[in-house]
C-alpha cells in the first residue's frame, strides 16, 4: 500500500482552477518530484498535502489515515520552503529546535537532536548564530536541518534550491538526495527544473496547468513522454507533424511527415495505431538523430538534407538541418565534421521515434 | 524618525500597497487583505466570538451610535424631524463664510505644501551633499510638534511683539511692529510650516520606491531629463502626491489652534463650532460639525475611489535601486547646502525661541528684543505646584490608557479581520476604523459629548460628559486607528510562509502567534502605540471642548497660561511636552532599529 494517496483533489483561487483532479501516489522511502512550468499547480498541490490549503474536493490519505481536514501542525511533515523560512528573530539553535519544543521535548533532547540535525546538514557548531549573517547555501542547510529535526513522516519541498546558484545547486542537490536515503526518509519534491527533478527523483508527475499529464521514472518520462506537452518540456525534441498511412503490417506503423513528406516507419502497438489520414505528433531527441556525409549502415528513415546552422556548446555541439522543409535538430559530440550549407544524411532510428498522444 | 515615517505610512489609505502585498495577492485593494493572509494560519482555530463581541460593542458606542446620534440631532428640532438647522446654517452669512474659508484655507495648504515639500524631497532623496543626512531628518521635525506647542512657538518668534517683529523694528528704527500675525498670511505660514512634511515624507517614499530602471529606460529611449520628470517619475509618483495631498487637506481642515490663536477674522468652520458650544447653541455646532465630517469623509472617500482605479503594477522591482547623485559642482553644492542650513533653521527657530521664552521671567519681557532676565522659576513653578503637576499626570495617565486601549484594541480587529470570510464586512470594518481618523478633533469631540452627554439609549443613566474618562474615550477614538494600522503594516510585512512553517513545524496556533507573529510584528505595534501616546499628550482640539477640572491636560494649561499672558510658563509647559516627546521618540527609534537589526 502506498504512503501517501492523494485522490483526485481540486483547488480553485477565486475563479481561477489551480489544480483539477490531481491524483497520485507516493510509496514508502520514495522521493518523488511534482515537475511543471510556473503555475502549473505543483506548489499547490504540495501545499495541500503539508496542509497549508485546503482542497475544495478529493481526499488525502497518509498510513491509511484521511488527513485531508487536519492542520498542519497535526500531520508531523517537515517542510522546506523556497525563501527557506527562516524565524529571523531566532537564531539558528532555536530554528532548529522549534518543532521540538513546540512539541515539549525535554531540554536536554532538544539539544541533542539540534547538534545531530546540524550534523547531518554539514554546519555543527552554527547553533548561536544568527541566521541573517549565513550565506545563502548554509540558511537553506539550516532549512533542512529544522524540517528534519523533528523526524517527519514525510518530507516536502518547495523548490529549495531555486535560490542558490548553479554549481552550489549541484553540489546540494547530490548532498540532499544522500542525507534523505540515508534518513530513509519519504519526500516530494516540487521544481521546475527537469535536471533537478531527473537528478534528485525516483517517480515524477508532470503538472501542467493543473493536471497530471504523466508519472514515471525520469527515464522512461524522456524517452516516452505521453503527450505533446511533456515531450516539449523535458528537454530538446524534434516534434514532426505527421499523417500515418494505409499499411498492411501492423507491427510498424507507416508515416508521412507533413513537411518534407518523407516516409517514416516507426513499431506501434496496434492499439495505439492513430487513425488513417489524420494528423499526428513523433518526436526523436537530438541526441538520437545520426548524421553522416556519406552512406549510413541504417537503411531505415533515412533522407538527404542540409546543415542550416551549428550551435557550438562545449563538448557537444547542436546542428540544425533542413531537409526539404522538415527542420530538425541533432546533437553531436564533434561538429568539425559540418560546415554550414554542407549536404549530409540524416537518420532517424525506428527505435527512437516516439508517437505522441496529443 | 520611526513615528514620522508611520504617521505618513497612515496616508497611504486604504492599502498600503507594500511590494509583498501585490506578490501574495496578485490584487491589491483591500484593506486587511494580506494581514488575512499572514494571520490566518496562525490564529485558525481563535476565540472568535470575545473578538466579535469586543469589536462590535466599541464600533457601537464609539463610531456608530455618537455619529448616528449627531446626525439624527442635526436634523432634529423641539422633537420634530425637520431640516430647519441646515436651512438656518445656509442663511446666515457668517456660516456659510465658514464654510467656504475652510476649504479655500485648506486648499490653498496643500498648494503651498506641496510648493515647499516636493522639491525639498527631491533635493533630499536624489541628491547628497554635506549635512544631507542631518537637514533630511530636521525636514520631518514639526510632524510630530504639537500644534498647540507649535502654536505658541510662532507667537514668540513671528508674533507682532516676537523676536523676529523686534529684530526688524529696531533694525528699521521702526515706530509700530513691521507686521501682525493675523489672519490668512499668519495662518498659512503656520499650516506651511507644520504639515508640509507630509508632501516631504511622502514624496521622498514614492522616491525611494521608484525603479530607477525606469527613468534609466527613459534617458536610453533619448527623452530628455525633463522629459523623464514629467512623463516617467511624477505619474508613478501621483499616489503619493494624492496621500499627501489628501492628509494635508484633512488635516488642514481640523486646524483649531493656530485660527483660534492668530487666525483674526478668518472664520473657520472648527472654530465656528467651538464658538456655538461657547455661545450655547447646541443645534447650530451640531449641524456644522456634521457639515465638517462630510466634508472631509468626502474628501477620503474621493481619495479611495481614485486609489481603486489606479494601480501600478510595479511588482518586480529587481535591479539597482535609484542611487542618491553626489553633488559635484561647487556653486550648486553649496547652494544645496544653503537651502539645508536656511530650512533647518527655520525649522528648529521656533523651537529655540520656545526655549528661551520658558526660561524668561513672567512680566519682565516686554519690549525688548530677547528676554532681559532668566529664570528658572517657570520651571520650579508648573512641576512643583499642585496644578501644575497636575496636569502632565493627567496628560500622561489619559494618554497612556488610551494608547494601552488602542493596542489591546488592534490586536482585535487585526485579528477579527482575518477570520472575517466575506470582503464587504472587512471593508465596512475598514471604514469604520477609519471613520474616527478621518473626522476631525472637534467633530469627534462633538459627536461624543452629543451622545453621552445626557442619560442615553446605550449607557442607560450613567453620563460620560463630566467624568474624567470622557477624554481617554476620545484620545483612545482619535488615535487608535494609527495603532491599528501600524499593527496591520507590520503583519503584512512578515512572510506570509513564517507562520506556515511553524505551523508544518508542529506549533499550534497560539504557539504561532505568540513565538512567530507576535515577535515579529510586536515592534511595528509598539511604535504605533507610541505615536498614539506622543499625539494624545498633546492633543487640544477635542479636549478644550469637553475638559473638566477632574482631567486637564497639559495643553488646556498652556492655553490658559498664555491667555494671562503668562508666557513663560506657557512656553515652559511646552518644552516639558517637546522633552517627554523627544524621549518617547527615541525609544521608538530604538525599537525599529532593533526590529529592522534581524
Amino acid at each position: 500500500m502506498p504512503l501517501l494517496t492523494i485522490n483526485k483533489i481540486s483547488k480553485r483561487y477565486e475563479r481561477t482552477p489551480a489544480v483539477k483532479d490531481v491524483s497520485l501516489d507516493v510509496e514508502r522511502g520514495e522521493f518523488f518530484g511534482l515537475l511543471g512550468p510556473s503555475g502549473c499547480g505543483k506548489t499547490t498541490t504540495l501545499r495541500m498535502i503539508a496542509g497549508l490549503e485546503k482542497p475544495d474536493s478529493g481526499t488525502i490519505v497518509f498510513a491509511g489515515r484521511d488527513i485531508t481536514s487536519l492542520t498542519p501542525e497535526a500531520r508531523g511533515f517537515g517542510m522546506v520552503f523556497q525563501n527557506y523560512a527562516l524565524f529571523p528573530h531566532l537564531n539558528v539553535l532555536e530554528n532548529v529546535a522549534f518543532g521540538l519544543r513546540a512539541r515539549h521535548k525535554a531540554k536536554s533532547e532538544v539539544t541533542q537532536r539540534v547538534a545531530l540535525a546540524l550534523e547531518l546538514v554539514q554546519l555543527p557548531g552554527y547553533e548561536k548564530r544568527n541566521v541573517g549573517e549565513l550565506s545563502g547555501g548554509q540558511q537553506q542547510r539550516i532549512a533542512i536541518a529544522r524540517a528534519i529535526a523533528i523526524e517527519p513522516a514525510l518530507l516536502l519541498f518547495d523548490e529549495p534550491l531555486s535560490n542558490l546558484d548553479v554549481t552550489l545547486r549541484e553540489e546540494t542537490r547530490s548532498e540532499l538526495r544522500e542525507l534523505v536515503t540515508r534518513l530513509g526518509l519519504t519526500a516530494v519534491y516540487v521544481t521546475h527544473d527537469q535536471e533537478e527533478a531527473f537528478a534528485l527523483c525516483d517517480r515524477i508527475s508532470v503538472l501542467a496547468a493543473g493536471i497530471v499529464l504523466q508519472t514515471e521514472t525520469p527515464r522512461e518520462l524522456y524517452e516516452h513522454p505521453a503527450g505533446v506537452t511533456v515531450a516539449r518540456f523535458l528537454g530538446r525534441n524534434n516534434l514532426l507533424r505527421a499523417m500515418r498511412l494505409s499499411s498492411m503490417k501492423t507491427e510498424l506503423g507507416e508515416f508521412r511527415t507533413l513537411d518534407g513528406r518523407h516516409n517514416l516507419r516507426l513499431p506501434v502497438k496496434p492499439g495505439d495505431l492513430p487513425p488513417l489520414n489524420q494528423p499526428c505528433t513523433l518526436s526523436i531527441r537530438p541526441e538520437h538523430v545520426l548524421l553522416s556525409r556519406g552512406n549510413t549502415q541504417i537503411d531505415e528513415n533515412v533522407f538527404p538534407a542540409v546543415v542550416r546552422e551549428i550551435q557550438f556548446a562545449g563538448a557537444t555541439s547542436i546542428i540544425k538541418l533542413d531537409a526539404d522543409g522538415l527542420l530538425l535538430e541533432a546533437l553531436v559530440l564533434r561538429s568539425d565534421e559540418f560546415a554550414l550549407n554542407d549536404s549530409c544524411k540524416v537518420a532517424l532510428p525506428a527505435g527512437r521515434i516516439a508517437l505522441l498522444k496529443d | 524618525m520611526t513615528l514620522v515615517k508611520l504617521r505618513c505610512q497612515q496616508a497611504e489609505l486604504p492599502c498600503s500597497k507594500t511590494e509583498s502585498c501585490y506578490r501574495w495577492s496578485g490584487r491589491c485593494d483591500e484593506t486587511f487583505n494580506l494581514a488575512k493572509q499572514t494571520v490566518m494560519n496562525s490564529l485558525r482555530p481563535s476565540p472568535r466570538w470575545v473578538l466579535q463581541f469586543v469589536v462590535i460593542v466599541i464600533l457601537l458606542y464609539g463610531v456608530i451610535y455618537p455619529n448616528v446620534d449627531t446626525i439624527v440631532a442635526s436634523l432634529q428640532r423641539d422633537g420634530r424631524w425637520t431640516l430647519a438647522n441646515y436651512l438656518d446654517l445656509l442663511s446666515q452669512r457668517l456660516a456659510l463664510e465658514a464654510i467656504l474659508t475652510s476649504i479655500g484655507v485648506s486648499i490653498a495648504t496643500v498648494l503651498l505644501c506641496a510648493l515647499i515639500g516636493i522639491p525639498l524631497a527631491f533635493l533630499f532623496e536624489r541628491y547628497t551633499f554635506p549635512g544631507r543626512n542631518v537637514f533630511a531628518t530636521l525636514a520631518a521635525l514639526p510632524l510630530v510638534l504639537p500644534p498647540l506647542v507649535g502654536t505658541v512657538a510662532f507667537i514668540f518668534l513671528c508674533g507682532e511683539s516676537g523676536i523676529l517683529a523686534r529684530v526688524v523694528q529696531r533694525a528699521l528704527h521702526l515706530q509700530s511692529p513691521p507686521w501682525s500675525l493675523r489672519g490668512w498670511g499668519a495662518l498659512l505660514l503656520f499650516h506651511a510650516y507644520t504639515m508640509y512634511p507630509f508632501f516631504y515624507v511622502l514624496t521622498g517614499a514614492g522616491l525611494r520606491r521608484i525603479d530607477g530602471g525606469l527613468a534609466e529606460a527613459g534617458r536610453s529611449l533619448g527623452a530628455k531629463p525633463l522629459r523623464v520628470l514629467f512623463r516617467i517619475v511624477l505619474p508613478q509618483l501621483t499616489p503619493s502626491l494624492i496621500a499627501a495631498g489628501l492628509l494635508t487637506f484633512m488635516t488642514s481642515m481640523a486646524s483649531f489652534s493656530a485660527p483660534l490663536l492668530f487666525g483674526g477674522n478668518v472664520r473657520v468652520l472648527t472654530l465656528e463650532i467651538f464658538n456655538a458650544r461657547q455661545r450655547g447653541d447646541q443645534s447650530m455646532a451640531l449641524t456644522e460639525t456634521v457639515v465638517l465630517a462630510v466634508i472631509s469623509l468626502g474628501a477620503l472617500l474621493l481619495f479611495q475611489r481614485y486609489e481603486g482605479t489606479r494601480k501600478f503594477a510595479a511588482a518586480a522591482m529587481k535591479g539597482a535601486p535609484r542611487r542618491q547623485r553626489p553633488i559635484a559642482k561647487g556653486r550648486t553644492r553649496l547652494l544645496a547646502f544653503l537651502i539645508g542650513v536656511l530650512c533647518s533653521t527655520f525649522l528648529a527657530l521656533p523651537v529655540a525661541t520656545l526655549l528661551l521664552a520658558s526660561f524668561a521671567r513672567d512680566g519682565q519681557w516686554t519690549t525688548q528684543t530677547l528676554p532681559p532676565a532668566y529664570t528658572l522659576a517657570n520651571y520650579v513653578r508648573i512641576l512643583t505646584e499642585k496644578s501644575g503637576s497636575a496636569v502632565f499626570f493627567n496628560s500622561l495617565s489619559m494618554s497612556a490608557i488610551a494608547a494601552l486601549a488602542a493596542l489591546f484594541w488592534s490586536f482585535c480587529v487585526v485579528t477579527l479581520a482575518t477570520t472575517i470570510k466575506r470582503r464587504v464586512m472587512r471593508r465596512l470594518l475598514a471604514l469604520l476604523i477609519l471613520v474616527p481618523w478621518a473626522l476631525p478633533g472637534t467633530v469627534v469631540a462633538v459627536s461624543i459629548a452629543e451622545a453621552y452627554g445626557q442619560p442615553s439609549l446605550l449607557l442607560g443613566s450613567f453620563i460620560l460628559v463630566g467624568t474624567f474618562w470622557i477624554l481617554p474615550v476620545i484620545y483612545f477614538l482619535r488615535f487608535m486607528p494609527l495603532v491599528v494600522r501600524a499593527l496591520q503594516a507590520s503583519m503584512e510585512q512578515i512572510d506570509p510562509a513564517l507562520p506556515e512553517a511553524a505551523g508544518s513545524l508542529g506549533a499550534n496556533w497560539w504557539q504561532r502567534f505568540r513565538r512567530v507573529s507576535l515577535p515579529l510584528a510586536g515592534p511595528g505595534a509598539i511604535a504605533g502605540t507610541l505615536l498614539a501616546f506622543v499625539i494624545a499628550l498633546g492633543e487640544y482640539v477635542a479636549s478644550v471642548l469637553v475638559f473638566v477640572p477632574k482631567n486637564r491636560p497639559v495643553s488646556i494649561a498652556i492655553a490658559s497660561e498664555l491667555r494671562d499672558f503668562n508666557l513663560g510658563s506657557a512656553a515652559a509647559y511646552g518644552v516639558v511636552l517637546m522633552v517627554v516627546i523627544a524621549v518617547t521618540m527615541i525609544v521608538a527609534t530604538r525599537l525599529e532599529r532593533n526590529s529592522t537589526a534581524l
